[in-house]
């Protein structure tokens, strides 16, 4: 145990580093709700926007814009709203980065 | 040590255990695995489909899946309204199940469960085989609670007076009884008090008819009698449509709790208000958890609905069983949506798999709700949610200030609708 413990102490370290940043687990799942409509991954049917394939800028400014309004949206600017800032940017980074 | 106990051990810590699910573990213990874990899904609609595929792909294809549906192919009921209107076929809202085997390995066993051995871990099939599982999810829909309207227990009854209310061969017989209407005619649609599957749905089907009728026999008539106060969804928009869009067409009468339908004489019995007579009746009976989660006990609120810990989805009255979709027992401000299937599946998923390699469940989870109901054959309204964990309720919650409903009907949304359900599909099934 005592193996174990030492490994652990190790593993706590290494881990704040990653204090500030979530859960990718968190992360993929909390992506995967917006694939009910913009498709599995993020790779959308034809009519709905896909999600991978863009920067995180453009995600992120996307999202911001039908928060704050400022973008016109049938439905989106509802949906926006209840995500807060750090998850918006946790989404778009995470479809940024996503490889199939 | 396995790495997989070690890692329940990490997790299970209770130094450790705000950092149970940090990205610390991902690094050291691969999101795959569970290789030789077997996991049942029970019931192949948008809760369960969802969750097979995604327990295949978030265990990296190592965790065995069997998807035991009854249907040899998924009928969808969102836009199934549309065929009973005549703007859409069966076969635009039928899927094949063989995306769910060709592209990620499920075993679809068409069949139907008899009975749980929790105990055991065993799924009895009608056929007389048997499943063993580690983590069952069970999606089983709902079932209608007939008793309690003693009439359509005659010879019959259920195949005269329709529900429609699961897409597929009352569907298509209820579009036929529309068909054979004269015009002139009254259709009478019976809605139960909430909870029940889809609450705006009975409000759209009530526009397709009266957009059907408005085109091809415009003396006839919809009739709504609805057991609740008032429209239990988007109700200003529906209102809107039948005022406007079908005058003098649709007629609206709400706290019309049905007590007994007399199908030999087509007649709606009511427990305060005069009986109502119409040509083609469509009875959505009160509803109910799916039959094998009620008889394995898992309905444990008011013998209707399975309660479950948000986080997992699993059952507050079994382990290692799992209920997600209709079934359950809603979170406040959670509709039984197929949309919202959908995510309990993904959810359900992550935290299946979790367990199974020896993971924290997400302790936060957070998703969406879209529904998207035709008023005419193009226009559409929708309604919008947010959804998260409220770790001190330890329930779902509504996130304050999301969501909402459109402004008014509108052809843009008819367009993302028709998508949406391509889409929705495809997450689901393929």
């Amino acid at each position: 145990m005592k193996k174990i413990n030492r490994v652990l102490a190790g593993l706590v370290l290494a881990s704040l580093s990653f204090w500030a940043s979530a859960d990718p687990l968190q992360v993929r799942s909390m992506a995967a709700s917006c694939s009910a409509c913009h498709g599995t991954h993020g790779f959308a049917v034809k009519g709905m926007e896909s999600l991978t394939g863009k920067s995180k800028d453009e995600l992120l400014s996307k999202m911001q814009d039908f928060k704050s309004g400022k973008k016109p949206a049938t439905l989106m600017h509802q949906i926006a709203k209840g995500y807060s800032d750090e998850q918006i940017e946790q989404l778009a980074g995470y479809y940024a980065a996503y490889r199939k | 040590m396995l790495r997989r106990q070690f890692v329940r051990t990490l997790g299970a810590g209770s130094a450790l255990g705000a950092f149970g699910s940090l990205g610390m573990l991902s690094g050291c213990a691969t999101t795959g695995g569970g290789k030789g874990a077997k996991v049942v899904v029970v019931g192949g609609g948008f809760g369960g489909a969802t969750a097979a595929k995604y327990v295949r792909m978030w265990s990296d294809y190592g965790i065995a899946v069997t998807l035991v549906e009854p249907n040899a192919t998924f009928i969808s009921c969102p836009i199934s309204n549309l065929v009973l209107g005549g703007v859409k076929t069966m076969a635009d809202i039928t899927t094949p199940y063989d995306g769910l085997t060709k592209n990620h390995g499920v075993t679809v066993v068409h069949d139907t469960v008899r009975s749980i051995d929790a105990d055991k871990r065993i799924v009895k099939l009608a056929s007389g085989g048997e499943l063993a599982y580690d983590r069952l999810i069970l999606s089983p829909g709902i079932d209608f609670m007939w008793e309690t309207l003693p009439g359509m227990a005659k010879p019959g009854a259920q195949d005269k007076v329709l529900h429609s209310w699961k897409a597929g061969a009352q569907t298509v017989a209820l579009r036929q009884q529309l068909k054979d209407m004269p015009d002139g005619g009254v259709y009478a649609l019976a809605i139960p008090l909430a909870p029940y599957r889809c609450p705006p749905g009975p409000y759209e089907r009530a526009c397709q008819v009266a957009n059907y009728f408005s085109q091809a026999k415009p003396k006839s008539k919809v009739l709504i009698l609805d057991a609740n106060e008032d429209v239990t969804s988007k109700g200003p928009l529906f209102k809107k449509a039948w005022a406007e869009r079908y005058k003098g067409m649709v007629e609206y009468r709400g706290k019309h709790a049905l007590s007994d339908v007399d199908a030999a004489t087509n007649t709606l019995k009511f427990e305060f208000q005069d009986d109502v007579k119409a040509n083609v009746l469509n009875v959505i009976p009160p509803m109910r958890a799916g039959a094998i989660a009620v008889q394995s006990g898992l309905a444990t609120a008011n013998k209707r609905w399975c309660e479950v810990d948000f986080l997992t989805f699993e059952s507050k009255a079994a382990k290692n069983i799992h209920v997600l979709g209709d079934s359950i027992q809603v979170a406040p401000g959670m509709p039984k949506s197929g949309h919202m299937a959908n995510q309990h599946g993904k959810t359900c998923a992550a935290a299946v798999v979790a367990l199974l390699t020896g993971q924290t469940p997400n302790a936060s989870p957070i998703y969406n709700n879209t529904c998207y109901s035709f008023v005419s054959a193009e226009d559409v309204v929708h309604v919008a949610s947010v959804h998260t964990y409220d770790p001190v309720k330890k329930t779902m919650v509504t996130v304050a200030g999301s969501g909402g409903v459109s402004k008014a009907a509108n052809e843009l949304e008819g367009r993302f609708a028709l998508s949406w359900a391509q889409g929705i599909w495809a997450d689901t099934l393929i």
